[in-house]
């Protein structure tokens, strides 16, 4: 979708501010949005991708408005409320009880979930899956998509429409554009894909400072024998 | 909607009072629904505080420049290189720092960031300022963190889009040949494996 979270390239936002001897968190509570979420998905409650789709989601001003881990909480709260897990009057109630100082919830122990999560800091990833064998090749010369599909996409609007050169050939990857939809894991190439910085940024580009971007077989087209031809 | 900003620069819809509540309304009612408990929640965020922080990528990065068939391994498999050392819960590609190239990780789209390696991410590197301009002005943001390079140094940006994480191995800084693995390790900061920053010599080593 062409989000507000697509930000590549946008112009308005000002300096890198920097803070010195940062934190790992600013407050407790983002901390246990932190923890609450990776038990979520832990818990197979949502994918990743779904998970990023949730947060592109968000209404633009809100996106803006919020600080990085409010939009974890709004993420969360939003697909386990989609999902059936939550609804958002329970959240009320519960706000309300814990407000006037009592907590219904009994304790619960569940040392399988920690160390399922603490093992998934360590182990791989389970992104990588088997799937049909590469188009492309490296240094092959390719056409990015120009759609501008509703749903969720990793190709973002600064890289669309661009010819590019494939830098590596990945593997096979888990396709957020279906795994974000429930339409499955669709596994197939990912590539490593380099973009001059002319071809994006046109005559305001910065000298030697090309862009890699890891894109999916079905971002790409060959590029075509005659100019202007689409060949898929 | 009313928004106030704290002495981070946040900005915050509501206040934190309610923020906090909502958060604490989340786990107990995941917790009653025996989805969550709060030790996971807790273990999780102590790893983070305590265990897993750049002094990882900082491990990584100084074998590889003592030992070569380290580094080669480290960049033609990034993945299983780190495992050697304990690391994973990444998919890693290691980007290499050398005379006249040098690598810039960025993810636009949202805040992808080698956790494993180097921890959670900085709010900079989270901010639409750093997202929206690096790929675009590689060379003034660079210049904002202090790294003034001159244009015959090739900058390559790259943009974390997919399930791979990128670390920059940073060059060894020249006068460190009597140093050990350990003392090298101490000169690598989370700025310059992110590519936001140069490794530099013990005596003028900072951040």
């Amino acid at each position: 979708m062409n989000g507000i979270h697509d930000m590549g390239g946008m112009h308005g936002f000002g300096r890198v501010d920097r803070e010195e001897n940062e934190p790992v968190f600013h407050a407790a509570w983002e901390s246990r949005v932190l923890g609450l979420s990776r038990a979520c998905s832990a818990q197979h409650l949502f994918n990743i991708d779904e998970s990023r789709h949730a947060i592109e989601r968000m209404a633009p001003v809100d996106y803006l408005g919020s600080s990085y881990y409010e939009r974890w909480l709004d993420r969360t709260v939003r697909l386990l409320v989609e999902k059936g897990v939550i609804t958002r009057e329970e959240l009320e109630r519960r706000m309300a009880q814990l407000a006037s100082g009592n907590d219904p919830a009994p304790p619960h122990r569940d040392p399988k979930l920690v160390d399922r999560m603490l093992r998934a800091t360590k182990e791989r990833t389970p992104y990588r899956q088997p799937g049909p064998p590469p188009r492309f090749a490296m240094g092959v010369r390719v056409l990015t998509r120009s759609d501008a599909p509703v749903g969720h996409t990793r190709l973002p609007r600064y890289a669309r429409g661009k010819h590019g050169v494939i830098d590596c050939v990945h593997g096979s990857f888990i396709f957020p554009d279906t795994n974000a939809h429930g339409q499955g894991e669709q596994p197939h190439t990912l590539y490593s894909v380099r973009f001059d910085a002319a071809e994006l940024w046109g005559a305001s580009a910065e000298p030697c400072a090309p862009v890699h971007l890891d894109l999916w077989e079905r971002y790409l087209d060959p590029l075509a024998a005659a100019p202007g031809r689409s060949t898929s | 909607m009313s928004g106030a900003h704290d002495e981070h620069g946040h900005h915050h819809r509501e206040p934190e009072s309610v923020l906090s509540l909502r958060v604490r309304a989340l786990e107990s009612l995941l917790v009653e629904k025996k989805l969550v408990s709060s030790e996971a929640v807790d273990r999780i965020v102590s790893a983070y505080e305590q265990d897993i922080g750049p002094h990882n990528g900082a491990k990584v990065v100084a074998r590889a420049w003592v030992d070569p068939a380290y580094k080669q391994r480290l960049l033609t498999d990034g993945t299983a290189a780190i495992e050697e050392l304990g690391f994973g819960g990444v998919d890693l590609q290691v980007v290499e720092n050398k005379p006249g190239v040098h690598n810039l990780v960025v993810c636009t789209l949202c805040s992808c960031y080698p956790h494993a390696l180097i921890g959670l991410p900085p709010v900079w590197y989270k901010s639409f300022e750093y997202r929206s301009r690096a790929v675009r002005e590689p060379r003034e943001v660079l210049r904002e963190f202090g790294v003034d390079l001159p244009e015959s140094v090739e900058i390559r940006i790259w943009d974390s889009s997919a399930e791979l994480r990128y670390l920059v191995l940073p060059e060894r800084p020249a006068g460190t040949e009597g140093l050990s693995e350990a003392q090298l390790a101490e000169l690598v900061t989370r700025d310059a494996m992110i590519g936001v920053a140069l490794t530099r010599p013990p005596a003028s080593a900072a951040r």
